[in-house]
């Protein structure tokens, strides 16, 4: 399971990556690989407001349903609309080509929340479940 | 079979009480496999149940809802066990490998209730009961080539060893109940082995099998590839509050049996009655997903619940949501007008009603 170095994670399984203001949003190999294939994510729409731990879209595979969490607040830029047509690529790259959405950060700040799980500390909350 | 599971890099799943592979990779492609080639499944959870003695037949034609009296040795029939009010305690399939001697197939889950009612079935009758889940492995292999694959491993003809048939021989040079029979809507054998010969088969047939294809599947493809063969799945379509007319599987019920049979004289009655329910098949129109317990929605802007969602999956081979579904007679009836929907989490999304199964082999 891979679990990169640079990137801040939730409980919920999601990855998030700060450029500048602008945080990129995925979920993880490890709930990637827990859920099976991915046939449907439904995501946020561009211009949404989200609010961090709020459900703001959702990933379907063949077995169960996954609410997707923000884990950060303010408004989507962008979105990955390939997703629509392979929601494959969440399985086979989950930190690359299957990332999820853009969040021009609220605030003045260009920062991460705090509460947000370093990549050691991701690796210990899902060790015991792999 | 464990040790080899994880070697495969399988994810593993607790189901009552085993720890099944549910998917190698991806249960998608594993779905494909099985379709377009082969599949391999470890089944060793299911439970086998012996049922043997002069009174065999007879005890089980009183137990069963079948007439397994009727099944000639090497034949195999697809049977229920019935509560006295006609509900399923589970779905079986029966094995007649002698005169004298039955193989009952049960489900992992009901395996305690399906040998705790045979022994009290049984007991007026010259027949003796036995659980020997834990002597037998049990590995399927399914799909088109399924039989190219094991034919030069065994030393049946399995030109003779018709659908729904079984008989005792080798595979691999290990001896084996091969039975072609499955769960997955294509050809393809099971195989009945020792728990200790059950790695070396296994070994052999992924060996045999790799330049055909044949990939190791899981539980989660298992369970699609059944969906689209409209197989009921016991938990989902199949309960003690379900009778077989419920799931449109009346024709399991046999009645002219001589000493009648445990649930008869409710089933008789259901037999005679109007169907308080339907078990339908459904395609969606979006690609969410309706999952077990589902509300399906009928009537004037969908605003009445007319029946409940019991499966549903992504389908690999049709490239949309498929779901099984008891729904009101009305609503089945009424849905020709195309005005159903599952309530997915709080939003209405079209569904069709359609035939079942909704996958059939061609057959060459």
């Amino acid at each position: 399971m891979s679990v990169p170095a640079e990137l801040r994670y939730t409980a919920e399984h999601e990855w998030v990556a700060l450029n500048g203001s602008t945080a990129t949003v995925g979920i993880t190999d490890f709930a990637a690989k827990a859920l099976g294939d991915v046939v449907y994510v439904s995501l946020p729409a561009e211009g949404a407001s989200v609010t961090a731990e709020d459900a703001c879209g959702e990933v379907e595979s063949t077995k169960s349903v996954s609410d997707l969490y923000s884990p950060v607040d303010g408004q989507v830029t962008e979105i990955n609309s390939e997703l629509d047509d392979d929601p494959g690529l969440v399985n086979s790259d989950p930190y690359g080509s299957g990332w999820m959405f853009k969040v021009q950060l609220s605030g003045s700040g260009n920062e991460l929340p705090s509460g947000l799980l370093s990549s050691a500390e991701y690796e210990e909350l899902t060790k015991d479940s792999d | 079979m464990l040790a080899e599971h994880e070697r495969l890099g399988a994810t593993l799943t607790g189901f009552a009480g085993w720890r099944m592979p549910l998917r190698y990779t991806s249960e998608t492609a594993e779905h494909q496999a099985v379709r377009q080639a082969a599949g391999l499944f470890d089944l060793s959870h299911m439970g086998e149940v012996i049922v043997t003695g002069p009174e065999a037949a007879a005890a089980l034609d009183y137990a069963l809802t079948g007439r397994l009296s009727a099944v000639a040795p090497g034949r195999a029939r697809y049977t229920m066990m019935c509560a006295e009010d006609g509900g399923v305690l589970d779905d079986l399939v029966v094995y007649r490998t002698g005169d004298e001697d039955f193989m009952v197939v049960a489900n992992a889950a009901n395996t305690p209730t399906v040998v705790a009612e045979l022994q009290g079935r049984a007991s007026g009758f010259k027949a003796q009961v036995t659980d020997r889940t834990e002597d037998y492995a049990l590995i399927a292999i399914q799909g088109p080539e399924a039989v190219g694959i094991l034919a030069p491993l065994t030393d049946l003809d399995l030109g003779e060893v018709k659908y729904y048939a079984g008989y005792r021989g080798t595979v691999a040079g290990r001896p084996a109940f091969v039975a072609r029979t499955g769960y997955t809507g294509e050809d393809g054998f099971e195989l009945f082995t020792t728990p200790e010969d059950a790695g070396p088969v296994w070994a052999a047939l992924t060996e045999a099998g790799a330049s055909a294809g044949l990939v190791a599947a899981g539980l989660a493809a298992r369970d699609t590839l059944r969906l689209e063969a409209g197989m009921p799945l016991y938990g989902n379509e199949l309960g003690p509050d379900v009778t077989p007319y419920d799931a449109g599987l009346g024709r399991v019920v046999k009645f002219d049996k001589p000493d009648g049979f445990v649930g008869g004289q409710a089933l008789a009655e259901r037999a005679e009655a109007a169907p308080r329910r339907v078990l339908a098949g459904l395609t969606m129109a979006s690609r969410r997903v309706p999952r077990h317990g589902y509300p399906v929605l009928a009537g004037p802007d969908q605003g009445q619940q007319a029946g409940t969602v019991t499966s549903g999956a992504p389908s690999p081979t049709l490239g949309v949501p498929i779901a099984m579904a008891y729904l009101t007679p009305d609503a089945a009836d009424a849905a020709g007008a195309g005005e159903l929907a599952v309530d997915i989490r709080g939003r209405a999304e079209p569904a069709r009603l359609t035939e079942l199964p909704f996958y059939r082999r061609s057959r060459a």
